[in-house]
């Protein structure tokens, strides 16, 4: 957000013109609640956002939050669309003004035509700040002196008051939020009638004071039968669980920490021995990430499942175990909610910066399996699919999430799970299978390829009493585990890496290619939550006249499927969230691409990607590219979807 | 190579124990250390001290970090499962381990340097988290695979092989592990084996975190005049404490003791620790009176060895952390996946 600047206050003389009535928008706006944090504002403003959820209306709330606890400006945008767009959009129609100390900011960021709601308790000269749009003055502080005696309940309940006057605002189904409150405080039933009353009030004093509703409503939907509501992070602690596993070893770090919070909430509830009431689980809070990386080595040596959650600077310090396990052939399951770097960065904010930093993980040849979610849905599906692959392959498996996904509500697919499927424990060796392997005279050794796809066949320690141990070592070393100098034998080992790695590429999930109505020259292609902007980008343009092929990377090695779109395509927009564009280079490094052929399109100022910047960059580009060809319609003002990049 | 396999060869009537192996059968290939090194005789101990505790070779997860002290786990219980991790982050290796599977024994072996210089972290921390485990020290006050530079546990004033004196304090790791937690703290040395055998089994037997700081010179980089870690300084300044016997629970306890002279000590699986105090005054269960007389002996220029601490009432990590019984790596698909039942009504609790 920029800093506070009086000068940009932004006075239109023309005002019975810029005021004239639009027409009605229904199920199609933002609205942005502009709070101070540690005041209880964020379980009000989701209320808000999860009622336009049971109304079955496509709604996607953003939590923009400082690396703080109490006392400075937080946000929270709530984008409702009936088309189904959740990207970002960087207008705000309607803006909830309740911290004083970004107000002329927040006033500013409002389109003209828009509306302003804030507290009119003491009166505020509304001409003085912009006259271009619609002030709602509702008396919040003077209605909670006046119904409320507690200290606590005055501060808190302002919230709901507010969300009170928008269900008459907005003409939301009062009951729909009253039972979201009972659902809420289920178990603190105390709780329930003083949020009611203080939603009522709030709906009341605007129903008889205001002109209600606005031209910017809600319609009840009912479009979202098949999706709920959850934000990434709580998804794929779940979907540890689901994957069965039993060790979590973290440190906690912004923005991660809640799906490790997930995968203890939900293991309290379903992994407790009914007989013992003891844990089928054990997670230790480690005392910085290179112990709790190597903590899930540990375990997932031992045969159990483990990960742990992190962000860039704990991938940092993992790096060093990272290669160990990479070259010793150990499983980790390692999440990566990626934030602002370099260094301790944007903490609070959403990037996709550490792909290079995870593909190539520690020093030496190493090389690692990324996955990369871009809604919940996914979230717990390669949560779940990790162990898998980590187990599988015998390597480390790293997902990169981010924060806007982690952090975040999404209206996302339901969750399944199939009960016939069976983990994949990979090439684990019994006590009966080393017998039988010694009854047929084979000689068993740790590295050894026998079956030609580049993974050994593993055993658990305490296996057998005299045979299949072997001594684990990030030395270098021969198909036996025995420590080698030896040159050609350490080739070897690094060339079976190598083909492990091609193995492992055919197994990783699927990029998802969204081919054009006419089978387009151009491409784009993007991967993790650029996603969520990246339909409506190409309706925008579409719109324009300009048709692309779409490709969604879902993961590292890349399959034949990404470089034969490149391939295909006369050039390739490369969507990303970082300066460098690293799945750019990444492509490049890997797939001996032309550079030339892969146009980069960045984004990285901490906020979540627009539509509208993937749009214009890409029509500006081929208007460049091909100049001949008019796709871009010149005359609106491009200039504020280009914020971000440079 | 440093790979170099023994023969198997052995004499027919080589002792055997409850299991009916030999000690060979606790081997490894042979040692790639220098001739005389001390960590050969912790290795050779052991070798003792598990074939005649009877312990399972397969039963027990050795763990290392890195430098000579670290390759040794190479050279005992060919048997075992080992993990020779890198430099300083054993602890945490053998956390994870623990914690996925309470039933193996694990020995970890580590050095001064990958414990108090790069590894002072995890160190600290494992002990803190009171870890069901056994960790050597084999503390040899310098790093011999880099070639003699001086370590975190280098004593102040003590000489290089150049003649270069040390000018900072040492850690003292034994005093440290007691101010953390350890509920078994011992120092033996390298060039008594009757010492650090019944300490060894002792340890194993221990249920939490049970430290050995066992002093092992270095005889190709620490071994000269000068040094507080040669043969000859800590056999001059050595002072011992008390001497043990280890009775395992299932045999008979035989031997008669003079009463006053001994305590005995039973552990975690019914064996039985008999201390011969040699310092009538000192108690190995007072943690506080055991930091304060380390402290005074090593001020007074001796080398404490023996059992320094016991306390066999505290609980280890899993007890808890509160995990099951079964080992959680035991644990299979149907204990740990709730199902698709089960997630449709968590679906629902999400709309």
């Amino acid at each position: 957000m920029r800093a506070v600047d009086n000068k940009a206050v932004n006075v239109v003389e023309n005002t019975a013109e810029n005021r004239k009535v639009s027409a009605v928008r229904i199920n199609d706006f933002v609205i942005k609640f502009a709070n101070v944090n540690g005041t209880g504002s964020a379980s009000a403003n989701h209320l808000f956002a999860k009622s336009i959820f049971r109304l079955g209306i496509p709604v996607s709330p953003r939590n923009v939050f400082p690396s703080n606890i109490q006392g400075l400006p937080t946000w929270y945008e709530v984008r409702v669309s009936e088309q189904g767009y959740l990207g970002r959009k960087d207008t705000v129609d309607i803006m909830v003004a309740m911290n004083a100390q970004s107000f002329l900011d927040d006033v500013n960021n409002v389109a003209p035509g828009g509306y302003v709601l804030y507290d009119a308790t003491k009166p505020l000269d509304t001409e003085r700040y912009r006259s271009d749009i619609h002030w709602i003055g509702i008396p919040i502080t003077e209605i909670c002196l006046r119904e409320f005696s507690n200290p606590k309940q005055r501060q808190l309940f302002k919230n709901i008051v507010y969300v009170g006057a928008l269900i008459a605002l907005l003409d939301i189904e009062f009951a729909v939020v009253k039972d979201l409150i009972k659902d809420q405080f289920s178990g603190k039933e105390k709780l329930i009638t003083p949020n009611v009353f203080a939603l009522e009030l709030g709906c009341q004093w605007a129903r008889e004071n205001l002109s209600c509703p606005l031209n910017i409503r809600v319609k009840r939907l009912d479009k979202l039968a098949n999706k709920i509501l959850i934000d990434g992070n709580e998804a794929a602690g779940l979907g540890c669980v689901y994957a069965g596993a039993t060790v979590a070893a973290w440190y906690p770090i912004t923005p991660s920490t809640s799906l490790v919070d997930s995968y203890s909430k939900y293991c309290e509830r379903l992994r407790i021995d009914a007989g013992t009431g003891k844990k089928k689980f054990a997670i230790v809070q480690a005392e910085d990430e290179l112990s709790a990386v190597g903590m899930v080595l540990g375990a997932s040596w031992n045969g159990a499942r483990a990960f742990t959650a992190t962000s860039g600077p704990g991938l940092s310090l993992m790096s060093e175990f990272l290669g160990l396990a990479y070259y010793s052939e150990v499983p980790v399951v390692l999440f990566d909610v990626q934030r602002g770097g370099p260094s301790t960065g944007m903490p609070t904010r959403t990037q996709q910066s550490d792909v290079l930093a995870a593909a190539y993980a520690s020093h030496g040849d190493s090389k690692h399996l990324l996955l990369f979610p871009a809604n919940p849905t996914e979230c717990f599906q390669f949560a779940a699919k990790a162990f898998d692959l980590a187990e599988r392959f015998q390597t480390p498996v790293i997902t990169l999430s981010d924060l806007e996904l982690g952090m975040n509500d999404w209206a996302t697919d339901k969750f399944e799970w199939d009960d016939t499927a069976r983990y994949d424990r990979g090439k684990v060796l019994t006590a009966d299978d080393l017998d039988a392997l010694t009854a047929q005279g084979k000689e068993w050794g740790r590295y050894d390829d026998v079956d030609g796809d580049g993974i050994g066949y593993r055993t658990y320690p305490g296996v057998h009493p005299d045979k299949g141990a072997y001594m684990t070592r990030g030395t270098s070393h021969d198909a036996f585990a025995r420590y080698t100098e030896k040159g050609d034998i350490y080739v070897e080992g690094m060339e079976r890496l190598r083909r492990k790695f091609k193995t492992a590429a055919k197994a990783l999930p699927a990029p998802i290619i969204k081919p054009s109505d006419q089978n387009s020259l151009y491409g784009v292609i993007c991967y993790g939550t650029t996603d969520l902007a990246m339909q409506e980008a190409l309706d925008l343009l579409t719109a324009q006249g300009i048709e692309l092929d779409m490709m969604r990377i879902r993961a590292f090695p890349f399959c034949d499927d990404v470089f034969d779109f490149v391939e295909h395509h006369k050039q390739v927009f490369v969507v990303e969230q970082n300066r460098d564009a690293q799945m750019r280079m990444l492509m490049i490094n890997e797939g001996d691409i032309n550079p030339v052929k892969l146009d980069a399109v960045l984004h990285y100022d901490g906020m979540p990607i627009t539509a509208t910047f993937i749009a214009d960059s890409i029509a500006e580009k081929l208007q460049q590219l091909i100049p001949n060809k008019q796709f871009v319609d010149s005359t609106p003002d491009k200039t504020s979807s280009k914020k971000g990049a440079k | 190579m440093s790979y170099i396999a023994k023969s198997k060869f052995h004499h027919p009537k080589l002792p055997v124990n409850d299991l009916g192996l030999t000690r060979r059968d606790y081997e490894g290939p042979l040692s790639t250390l220098c001739a005389g090194c001390g960590h050969d005789s912790i290795s050779a101990a052991i070798i003792q001290a598990c074939h005649e505790v009877s312990i399972e070779p397969h039963k027990v997860a050795k763990l290392s970090g890195i430098g000579c002290s670290s390759k040794t786990p190479t050279y005992y219980l060919d048997k075992s499962h080992g993990f020779n991790s890198v430099h300083g982050r054993m602890p945490s290796i053998a956390t994870g381990a623990n914690v996925a599977n309470k039933d193996l024994l694990y020995i970890g072996m580590s050095g001064d340097g990958d414990t108090a210089s790069i590894g002072l972290g995890q160190f600290s921390h494992v002990v803190r988290r009171k870890l069901n485990m056994v960790y050597i020290v084999a503390n040899n006050g310098t790093y011999g695979l880099t070639k003699g530079q001086n370590s975190a546990m280098t004593d102040l004033g003590s000489k290089n092989k150049k003649g270069v004196e040390n000018p900072f304090d040492a850690i003292d790791i034994a005093s440290l592990a007691l101010q953390l937690g350890a509920t078994f703290v011992a120092r033996s040395f390298s060039g008594d084996k009757d010492q650090l055998v019944p300490l060894l089994k002792a340890a194993m037997a221990h249920n939490g975190f049970a430290l050995i700081d066992c002093l092992s010179p270095c005889v190709t980089f620490n071994n000269h005049v000068g040094s507080t870690k040669s043969y000859d300084y800590v056999r001059d300044h050595n002072e011992t404490l008390n001497r043990t016997d280890f009775v395992p629970m299932k045999e008979e306890i035989v031997t008669h003791y003079e009463p006053g002279s001994s305590r005995e000590v039973c552990l975690h699986d019914g064996s039985v620790l008999h201390l011969h105090k040699l310092d009538d005054e000192y108690d190995t269960s007072d943690r506080v009176a055991a930091l304060h007389y380390l402290q005074r002996k090593q001020h007074e220029g001796k080398v404490l060895t023996g059992l320094l601490y016991v306390n066999t009432d505290t609980p280890d990590l899993h007890e808890i952390t509160n995990t099951v019984d079964k080992p959680l790596n035991q644990l299979v698909e149907a204990d740990l996946c709730p199902g698709n039942a089960a997630l449709q009504s968590i679906n629902e609790s999400l709309r």
